[in-house]
């Protein structure tokens, strides 16, 4: 009976979305058209960014950025917060089996590379698809590569606690410089340089590359959270 | 009536559509609380398959001015919901990683998934 009711509402939900977004239409010029072509041309021109969805996320809307941040780092301290009781000790971690050889020797050689691959996708976030966020998940599989392999591997908390804290403090004090010399919070005081070059963008390299440490230790810090649980 | 007709637009927003119907369906119907929160995964997917689809352009490119590709802006397709996305994928993945860590600790008391079985939790 409830499945009945269940699936005649979401028929009648379905239907009208389905209703709307075929009155808007696939593939047509729409309602965000001026904003469009603004964010566009101001990324080019004034701060010669290639990647305008970065422009976007890191200088237009660079407090949404703060906001989202900040709830990431308030779902990881919830996360530690829920299941603070009873941990594992490094190394009594519960695993199904243990990794082979090839798995362990694999790992420790995939690790420094992909590191070096989230380094590098949140360093070039404003040139080329990719970001503080990306490459911060990215460091982090690779922190969950060597969690899963070696049982005995650990991550210090206070290490993550500080990378974490420090990227924090570097992405609120550049806003607030920009605040106290321009005017406004998270203004550009740095050279645009020039297009499609590595320092172009003014302070949008820097906030990413905070945002990419700061990713990166939130992530691997709930992954250690949680493979470190006790059941 | 022929905005009806048009294959590629209701395979577009239909599959959106669909997986947010399928992601509901699993939050509303399902006892398990894995199978909740999955539901509720499956949702957000959707809804960033549906705002990345409005953005599109006919014919359009990538919103990146990489080398050669400086003069096309009136082609981009649209980088607000692009941008929108990517902000609404990571508070998605904070979401999830709460609300797993709450039936981590629900399960932990219970020592059951199903909310059924759970009293004060049926409904």
């Amino acid at each position: 009976m409830k499945k009945v009711i269940v699936l005649i509402s979401l028929g009648i939900l379905g239907f009208y979305l389905i209703d709307i977004f075929l009155g808007i239409g696939f593939g047509v010029p729409h309602f965000t058209n001026g904003v469009k072509d603004l964010y566009l041309s101001n990324s080019k021109d004034t701060l010669k960014v290639s990647n305008v969805v970065t422009a976007i996320v890191v200088n237009f809307r660079g407090f949404d950025t703060l906001g989202e941040v900040t709830v990431l780092f308030l779902a990881s301290t919830a996360l530690g917060g829920i299941l603070y009781k009873k941990r594992h000790h490094v190394g009594e971690r519960s695993v199904l089996f243990p990794a082979s050889q090839v798995v362990m020797s694999g790992a420790k050689l995939l690790f420094p590379s992909i590191v070096l691959l989230g380094a590098y996708v949140f360093i070039h976030g404003h040139l080329s698809p990719g970001g503080g966020f990306q490459g911060g998940t990215i460091i982090a599989t690779g922190f969950l590569l060597m969690l899963l392999t070696y049982r005995n591997y650990s991550v210090s908390h206070n290490r993550l606690v500080y990378f974490e804290s420090l990227a924090g403090i570097l992405f609120v004090s550049i806003g607030l410089v920009g605040y106290f010399s321009k005017g406004s919070f998270l203004e550009n005081v740095l050279p645009v340089g020039n297009m499609n070059e590595l320092f172009s963008g003014g302070v949008i390299g820097i906030i990413y590359i905070a945002v990419g440490f700061k990713v990166a230790a939130e992530l691997t810090g709930i992954i250690y959270t949680v493979l470190h649980e006790k059941d | 009536m022929e905005k009806y007709l048009n294959i590629l637009n209701i395979a577009i927003y239909g599959s959106a559509v669909l997986l947010m119907l399928i992601g509901l369906y699993g939050a509303l119907t399902k006892k398990s609380l894995i199978k909740i929160v999955l539901g509720l995964s499956i949702l957000d997917s959707g809804v960033h398959l549906l705002m990345i689809a409005i953005g599109y352009l006919k014919d359009g490119t990538a919103p990146i001015f990489s080398p050669g590709n400086e003069d096309k802006m009136n082609i981009m397709v649209d980088p607000i919901p692009q941008a929108l996305v990517l902000t609404a994928i990571v508070i998605g993945f904070g979401v999830t990683a709460v609300a797993l860590s709450l039936v981590i600790r629900l399960y932990r008391h219970h020592n059951t998934l199903r909310i059924d079985e759970i009293k004060k939790l049926k409904w």
